[in-house]
Order: C-alpha cells, then structure tokens, then sequence
C-alpha cells in the first residue's frame, strides 16, 4: 500500500496512465495506420499491407483493449489509494 | 407471402417489442427520465450505448462510404470509435462523479457562470437538431423503400413512434429499447455480410473474409479489389491518401467530436458508479466494434460484387446489357438512387473511371436543352474527353466508351445488399427492420439530450429553480413532445444544414464542448472567463471555416470559396477543421485564463472531488 491519503498521487498516477494510453491510442491510429503506413508496407496481411489493416481493424481492437486496461488499472490503483466508491 | 408482407411484419413485430418496453419501463422521477435513475448495468447500458451511438449514418451510408473511398475512408472507422478511448479515460468517469443530468449542468458548474452554461446549451441544441434530423429523413427514407408509402408519410409514422416510447419513457425507456434495438440491427446488418462472405471467400465471418482468398480467382480478395478498380481507371482500393495532414486532422475531429457529443456523454450518467462508466465506454466499443470489424468487409465485397454484375465476363470484356439487368438494379432505378444513361447508345452498361467524361456531357446536354453556356459547356467536354482518351493507354477510347453510364448512390449498398446477394425475402425484411432501429435510436438519444437541455438547463437553471420534480417531469415531457415536433418538421422541410452532419454537429461538439470539458476536469486554473473566450473562439473560427466553403449558413451560392482542395488553408478541409478549432479553443482559454484571477476556492474543490471516484453514489440524489 502505497499513500492511502494521498489525493494528488492518485492523481498523477491516473495522469501518467492516461498518456502512456494515449500515446498507443496516437501511434496505432495516426502512426501505424496513416503517418507511418509507408514504413509498414514491406508486412503483407491478407493481400495488403498492415497499415491499411490498422486503419481498417487494428486500431479498432487496440481501442477496446486500451480501454479494458485502462478500466482495470484505475479499479485498482482506486483500492490503492482508497478513493474507491466502497 | 409478398415481400411487402414480410417487411410490414418484420418491421411491425420490431416496433412491437418497442412499445412494450417503453411501457414497462415507464419513468416516474426526473431522475429516470433523464439518467435512467443512474442504475443501469455497464454491459446493458454498453449495448444501449452502442444503438445510441450507430446512426442511420452508420448502418446504412458507411460500408457505402468505405467501397467509395476504400482506405481513405478509414476516417470513419477510426474516428468514429477512438472517440471512446478519450471519452474512458478523460471525461465519462469525472463527469459521472459530478453526478448531475446534463453536459451544461457541469459547465455551469465548473466556469460558475450563466454565459458558459448558455454557450453549452446553444452548441447541444444546434450539433444534436442538425443530427436529428438526419435520422428522421434516414428513418423516412427506410419507411418508404420498404413499406411502400410516401418519403413524408413515411417520416411521420417514425416520429409518432419516437414520440411514444421516447415521452413515456424517457432515458430509462430509452436504455431499455435501445438494447432491443441494438440486437435488430445487429443481426440485420450481419446476417447478409455472412452470406456475401460465404460466398466470395468461404470464410463465415466477414471481418476475417476482407482479409482470406477469392474463391473464385484464388488470390486475396483485396488484390482482386486493386486489380479491377485499377483496370476500370479508379485509384486502387487500398492505395494510400496524397494528403496526410487532412487525414490526421479528419480523423483527430472525428474523433474529439465523438467525446463532445453530448447525447453520448449523458449515457454515462446511467450508471451506479464512476468504475461502471470507465467500463461502460469499453463495453459499447465492444458492441460498436461488431458493426464495425464488418463494414469493411461489406463496402469491398460489395464493390467487388457490382463491379462483377456489371462485367460478368472480368472488366476487360464485354459488359452487362441493359435489357439482362437484375431485378434489383431496376427497383432501385425506380427510386432514383440508381441512374443509367446509354451515352454510347450500345445497350450496354458501362461502369468505370472517366475522368469527368460523362457528367460533362449530361452538363452539355442540358446547355442545349435550357439554353445555358453551350461554350463553356463544350470546351469541358473535349478537356474532359482529352483526359478519358489518354487514360490507361486509350483502351476506353479504343472500347468505345463514351462515358461512365451507372450512377450507383453509396446509402443503397446495405439496403440492397441482400437482394445483391439473391438472399431470401425474409433477410430483406430484417434489414429494413435494422435501418429503422439504426434511426430511431439515435433518434430518440438525441430528443432526450435536446429535451433536457430545454427542461433542466433553460427552464429550471434560468426561468423557475423552485420547481417541484413532479413540474420538472412534466416540462421534460413537453420539451420533447416540442423537440420531436420541431425535427419532424426540420425533416420534412430539410434546410441547408441538414447535411452537413458531419461538418457541423462533430465540428460544434470538438471545437467547444469537449475541450471545456477537459479543461474544467484537468486544469483548476481555467476560469469562467478562459472558459467562455476558449468556446467562442474554438466556435466561431470553426462555422466560419465551414461557411466560407460551405456557404455563409449553409444557403447556396453564398460560399466565398469552391470547397475544393486547392482553395483549403493548407489542404485542411471543412470536415476536417474541428481538430484545429479545439486547438485554438485550449490556447485562448490558457492564455485569458493566466492572465485574469485564478477560480474561487469551493471550485478548486470540485475540481478535487469529480477527479477521486469515493462518494459518486450518493451524489445523483443532488
């Protein structure tokens, strides 16, 4: 247990969460999907190339999961700091 | 039985199963009329959520969009679901600590000041009724094609339906029906994507078919896609986009302008907890997620399977005569969403890039018919004709082509699907029963939001704050009993806004509402005066980007500029524009706000309180 009354932790912790998420959340769609396609172009996937699957499917499926992680992490660091709704 | 039988019980057993939830979820309490009483389970109200959310726009125009546009359409899949990524992690769960009913409630809470609150109404009312009414002439549209009564008539049996479970019921009726109606279009929209997908690749599942083999050349189903749109002249399916920046931008203001809008934002208000709506936002990905891993799949093989109809001897050989045309595409011709002009007079139909070819002509045509500027016109023609003839090495010319003679409008992709596909009349009667749960909705999430933008935030904020809850209740029914009449009568009589949904209700919404929104909960420096600076400015260099291209209000003839890419600020178009709107709405609310006097105290302790989840339960009780 780290700091139970630490509001301004909790805090920064929850901040530092949300920008390594949406630095994923940034690379997967405007990275590997649009910026960066013409790197990830030598990777064929089903007659394509990669870049058009994340555009199309991949940055989808990373959304929903950055979003469950997101969930399950904030549940826990809540319990953590004890500012969890009992 | 007639297909018109079948699509009348589809659609009638559908609307049923509505009414008798809205019956048994009938709201007593302002608290069920707005937030559902705050207890709807994540994964209910995820799916509830996810009906909310998937429009007429997305059942019915996007697979549409995405065989048109192939990978620039992308746009749309990303834009429209990353939205939810920022909504979990940097609005739902604060807001829902607020715990109150409406986005203005926390602006006016939050900037404590009347003006902030008002801008938050004005921006709600004006992005949710240019939405609405996209949905009643969607669900209009639908009533028509499928139950065989008049475009207006169609539209007002959709608004007496609305009307009913959306008044009785209101968010708590809502929820309820919109789970039901999730399951409709779901299983309308998917039901045909796995036959097509069956029968072109084998594999079941269409967002894995995209990806596997053509059964019938044996190579990937999308180098197939590349092969004959490239040999019909068209850019390759999966070809890249010139313009990056306009991509980034487009899909960064779809996004932001999915967290913004409120009618989306209210439905994490539902729920019992702040963990609840952290979960909720993954939950309607999830549901959001199965329509969308299809879409793609849907929009490609429907291209590649009207690209086939049309040349059913491959591309390089002769094409489809007129008078051997499938059933579908008449019915369809009836409606006029799809057009054929003989400009060869062969007989045939001819489906290809042509460069501008074709409308030029029709453009002629018509100067010499009405008597317009035959010069112009003719001089368009042979610049027009120029560019068919050196295209891929003149084999159009060599054909005898004359021009690009099949109009096919993108919205009847889903509608005709079925029929595309020869699948049985029952699977088309689901459809229909789909395209109008898509409608209603969203529809109906978009008059609550209005309704208690109208009831809560003008009347008992501003005109009456010692209303009883049984007054408020009944001002909440009136507001949209008067929303739905107001949108049935924008539906009926669509003004130039109308379709510019995506400009408009995504641009207001990202500009102003979701950087107020994120301002208010991670900065507790911004002030009333930031705040109301940050919105103007985000607000007005938006509409006035829109109109300068779009026309000043949307009225024709009045744009200063053609909306055209060579005429946009550094190849940013209109539609894409939100992103810096939002950008330029952070900067002023920054700046105005560290030069004036730092929020009151009891803000910076709200501004604690909505950021730490412990206590959220009781809060809805305000």
């Amino acid at each position: 247990m780290e700091n139970h009354n630490d509001p301004s932790g909790y805090w920064r912790a929850n901040v530092r969460l949300i920008l390594g998420s949406l630095i994923i959340w940034a690379l997967c769609s405007y990275g590997f999907a649009i910026l960066l396609r013409p790197l990830l172009a030598g990777i064929k996937i089903g007659g394509t190339d990669l870049g058009f699957w994340f555009a199309q499917q991949g940055s989808i499926g990373v959304f929903i999961v950055l979003i469950f992680f997101y969930a399950w992490r904030m549940n826990k660091l809540d319990k953590q700091y004890g500012v969890d709704e009992e | 039985m007639s297909q018109y039988v079948i699509n009348i019980v589809f659609v009638g057993l559908s609307f049923a199963l509505y009414f008798g939830i809205a019956i048994w979820a009938r709201a007593g309490t302002t608290s069920e009329f707005y937030v559902a009483g705050g207890g709807v389970h994540p994964v209910v109200n995820g799916m509830a959520t996810a009906a909310d959310w998937m429009s007429a726009a997305s059942f019915i125009s996007m697979a549409g969009l995405i065989a048109a546009g192939g990978y620039g359409a992308s746009t749309y899949l990303m834009g429209w679901t990353g939205g939810y990524v920022l909504l979990a992690m940097l609005l739902a769960p604060y807001l829902r600590k607020f715990g109150k009913f409406t986005v203005p409630d926390f602006i006016s809470d939050r900037f404590y000041s009347k003006t902030a609150a008002m801008i938050a109404v004005v921006c709600l009312i004006v992005a949710s009724t240019t939405y609405v009414i996209g949905q009643m002439t969607g669900a209009g549209v639908a009533f028509s094609r499928f139950l065989e009564v008049e475009n207006d008539t169609g539209l007002l049996i959709a608004a007496v339906v609305v009307f009913f479970y959306a008044v009785l019921g209101g968010m708590k009726g809502i929820t309820y029906t919109q789970v039901a109606q999730y399951i409709v279009l779901m299983i309308a929209y998917t039901i045909p994507a796995v036959f097509i997908s069956l029968e072109l690749t084998g594999n079941p599942i269409p967002g894995l078919g995209l990806f596997s083999t053509h059964a019938e050349s044996g190579v990937p189903i999308l180098t197939k896609l590349d092969q004959v749109v490239t040999d019909l002249g068209f850019a390759a399916y999966t070809a890249d986009v010139p313009n990056k920046l306009n991509m980034v931008l487009f899909t960064l203001s779809l996004m932001i302008g999915t967290a913004g809008l409120p009618h989306v934002i209210i439905r994490f208000f539902t729920v019992p907890k702040v963990a609840d709506a952290r979960w909720t936002a993954g939950w309607t990905l999830v549901f959001i997620s199965l329509l969308y891993f299809t879409a793609p799949a849907v929009g490609a093989m429907a291209r590649l399977n009207l690209i086939d109809t049309v040349y059913p001897q491959g591309v390089a050989e002769a094409s489809l005569e007129y008078d051997q045309r499938p059933d579908w595409m008449a019915t369809w011709e009836d409606t006029g969403l799809i057009k054929y002009n003989d400009l060869n007079n062969d007989g045939r139909i001819q489906m290809y890039n042509d460069s501008g070819l074709g409308a030029a002509q029709v453009a002629l045509n018509t100067a010499e018919a009405e008597g317009g500027d035959v010069t112009a016109a003719t001089a368009e023609v042979a610049k027009a004709q120029a560019a068919h003839d050196q295209e891929l090495d003149g084999r159009f010319a060599e054909a005898g082509w004359a021009g690009n003679e099949l109009d096919v409008n993108n919205d009847i992709l889903v509608l005709a699907n079925p029929e595309i596909a020869q699948l049985p009349p029952w699977v088309i009667g689901l459809i229909a029963a789909g395209g109008l749960a898509a409608a209603l909705s969203t529809a109906a999430g978009l008059l609550l939001a209005i309704s208690s933008a109208i009831s809560h935030d003008l009347i008992k904020r501003n005109l009456n704050p010692n209303i009883t809850d049984k007054g408020e209740l009944q001002v909440a029914r009136i507001s949209m009993a008067i929303a739905i009449v107001v949108a049935t009568w924008l539906g009926l009589n669509p003004p130039g806004f109308a379709a510019q949904v995506v400009a408009l209700a995504f641009g207001i919404a990202g500009a102003s509402l979701f950087p107020a929104l994120m301002m208010g909960i991670f900065s507790k420096r911004i002030n009333n005066l930031g705040a109301i600076c940050g919105m103007l400015a985000g607000l007005i260099t938006t509409l006035v980007y829109i109109f300068v291209f779009k026309g000043w209000f949307f009225i024709s003839g009045t744009a200063n500029f053609p909306d055209t890419a060579e005429y946009w600020l550094f190849g940013i178009s209109p539609l894409s524009f939100g992103a810096i709107g939002a950008l330029i709405n952070f900067a002023v609310a920054f700046i105005v706000s560290y030069s004036t006097k730092a929020p009151p105290l009891h803000i910076q302790e709200l501004v604690e309180s909505v950021r730490s989840p412990r206590g959220a339960g009781g809060a809805i009780d305000h």
